[in-house]
């Protein structure tokens, strides 16, 4: 790839311009045409050269080197000086003096991505069907469903910890209109995780839902009318035309779900707030990314924060397995 | 309107009823009352924030709490940390729109040993997260001595396996091959090429893809508060989570914060919001 690079660095140059120039020698037209068979052969190479260098530089060996650094006892202080230790970071998570935490924050991420995804998607699902709707104000609409995703996770966080605070937030008010006693939202298991799961989906349900309706108008009116032609009402329209015809974007945005739920952070970091427990002070919103940044970057085991790095991505692998699985038999029945 | 919208359109003539209309409204007011509380929130001060019942209309504190937060949050002030933000986001948009423009045009038109294996591989690390890798990049940023650089952040967004994919998927359809051809028989050679025929075919996508790169950029959160750890050089995140964990108690300034961290964005969103829809809209239908 490099010699092809240098070449077409001089391809590139400075060469006879137009073709209007009378006659070229044999010679000129031999040198025009090794230079035009250098650019084409080479230059596809250069153009996606940048890619491939970040990616290798910033994307592959921090990743190989993620797994090489998960055998090893780094400290964030002196990471020059690495002591092998074999998979001693994975027993002591699996097994060993961080089992607790580590089950407990693969517990919360996988029952905190399932509550912050499944009903997302499917409010999506609904709010696409209804956009597609003939409407006044539309893009109004649009524009006001996709504001939240345009807000940041540190800003969305903040105020929803301001709402569910249990001195004068919103939600408590709200729930004392209807008699219902205050809550300590952050403190409780289930209050915790439903909280920073509505923050995941108020971020991320308009978003869902314009791509939905996006693949719903490009589903061809005729499907409709054969439908509406043998009897079936909207809703079966719905069941047996629309989803059915969407089913490679639901794939796509439930795939993308998954990744962005095992990689939670934000939420869970930011949501005790003043606190200073990021997690929760029982750990009950613990996700295995707060973990791998509690190990690394406050307790500086940097070969322990690897390992659960390498863990979230065996995870993600299975989801991923679990997903296409779950595709295949849909698209079986 | 081409043939197959029109039957669209004649296949679906229903109006909306009022119950849409009324779940459609009640969906865009919990969309948007966070945002609007942030407001009321940042315009009163530590009492009236969390009164009862609460205040529903803005208070009279704003611009004391803004002034505030622009001085004194997150070591430097919010000042700094938005002119911190507005660098990087803006370096990695150039970056990332150039780079996945020029690597699409080569995977959508150019025909190269290797192509598909290669354009397979940006798809494989589209599912793969760089929250993974944050810790060997913290070391790696450490050793060039890049630690609490803005450059740090830049790197290693610079071009991302999904811009590469969406200028491809743009591209294959919008360019065609034989404008591409018509040009190398006038001699044009590839920079040439991608300067006087690509570039403005893909503008509309350059603009789409640089919108969403510049939202993802500006909302990154968990490498820049690795990277950035002293918190003397923060970005709008990094000065945003030191305001919610610990350094104020008065929720009337941390929202003061957090309204200056989401305006910039808002703006952009009100003045092209109707583009970045378009942009999500195509890159998720066609891939």
């Amino acid at each position: 790839m490099a010699t092809s690079t240098t070449a077409t660095g001089r391809a590139a140059g400075p060469r006879p311009a137009g073709t209007a120039d009378p006659g070229p020698t044999p010679r000129r037209q031999r040198l025009r045409t090794l230079l035009y068979r250098l650019d084409s052969k080479g230059s596809p190479y250069l153009l996606v050269a940048p890619f491939f260098l970040v990616f290798a530089a910033f994307g592959l060996y921090p990743l190989l080197y993620t797994g090489w650094l998960s055998l090893h006892k780094v400290s964030l202080y002196n990471v020059n000086n690495s002591q092998w230790v074999g998979l001693q970071n994975y027993s002591d998570l699996f097994s060993g003096s961080l089992s607790r935490f580590f089950w407990n924050a693969l517990g919360n991420t996988l029952t905190l991505g399932l509550l912050s995804t499944v009903p997302q998607l499917v409010m999506a699902l609904g709010l696409a069907h209804l956009l597609n709707y003939k409407l006044r104000g539309r893009t109004f609409l649009r524009t006001a469903l996709l504001a939240p995703y345009a807000t940041s996770v540190a800003a969305a966080t903040l105020v929803f910890a301001l709402i569910f605070s249990p001195e004068g937030g919103m939600a408590n008010w709200v729930l004392h209109l209807f008699g219902i006693g205050p809550l300590n939202w952050e403190a409780g298991h289930w209050s915790s995780q439903f909280a920073i799961a509505l923050i995941v989906t108020w971020r991320w349900t308009g978003y869902n839902a314009l791509i939905y309706l996006a693949a719903m108008q490009a589903v061809p009116g005729d499907l409709y009318e054969a439908a509406a032609i043998d009897g079936a009402n909207r809703l079966r329209q719905f069941w047996h035309v629309t989803v059915p015809a969407l089913r490679p974007t639901i794939l796509f945005t439930a795939v993308v779900s998954t990744i962005g739920a095992t990689q939670l952070f934000g939420e869970p970091f930011l949501f005790g707030g003043q606190s200073g427990h990021q997690g929760g002070a029982d750990n009950q919103y613990e996700t295995l990314g707060v973990l791998m940044y509690d190990q690394g970057f406050r307790h500086s085991m940097l070969g322990r924060a690897s390992a659960i790095a390498w863990s979230m991505f065996a995870l993600l692998l299975l989801l991923g397995l679990v997903n296409t699985l779950i595709a295949r038999r849909l698209r079986r029945d | 309107m081409t043939d197959r919208q029109r039957t669209r359109r004649a296949g679906r003539t229903h109006h909306a009823g009022p119950v849409t209309y009324l779940v459609l409204g009640l969906v865009a007011v919990a969309s948007l009352f966070p945002l609007y509380w942030t407001l009321v929130a940042a315009s009163s001060d530590a009492h009236r924030v969390v009164q009862s019942p609460p205040p529903l209309l803005p208070g009279s504190n704003l611009f004391k709490n803004l002034a505030y937060v622009w001085h004194n949050a997150g070591g430097r002030g919010m000042g700094v940390a938005l002119l911190n933000s507005t660098l990087v986001a803006g370096s990695v948009t150039i970056g990332t729109v150039a780079f996945s423009l020029l690597a699409g045009f080569a995977f959508a038109k150019l025909r190269f040993a290797g192509r598909g294996v290669l354009m397979g591989l940006v798809v494989a690390t589209l599912a793969v997260p760089a929250q993974l890798s944050v810790v060997p990049l913290f070391i790696l940023m450490k050793r060039l001595g890049l630690a609490n650089h803005l450059t740090a952040l830049i790197l290693p967004t610079l071009v991302t396996a999904f811009g590469v994919f969406f200028m491809r998927q743009f591209l294959v359809q919008a360019l065609p091959t034989e404008l591409l051809e018509a040009a190398r028989t006038d001699g044009a050679n590839s920079l040439r090429i991608v300067w006087h025929v690509v570039v403005p075919i893909a503008r509309p996508a350059m603009a789409v893809l640089g919108m969403l790169t510049f939202v993802q950029s500006w909302n990154d959160f968990l490498w820049p508060i690795i990277a950035m750890n002293g918190a003397t050089n923060p970005t709008v995140q990094v000065a945003l989570a030191g305001l919610g964990t610990g350094w104020s108690t008065d929720w009337s300034v941390i929202m003061a914060g957090a309204l200056i961290g989401t305006l910039p964005l808002l703006l952009v969103f009100l003045l092209f919001g109707r583009h970045i829809v378009g942009g999500i809209t195509q890159g998720a239908v066609k891939g």
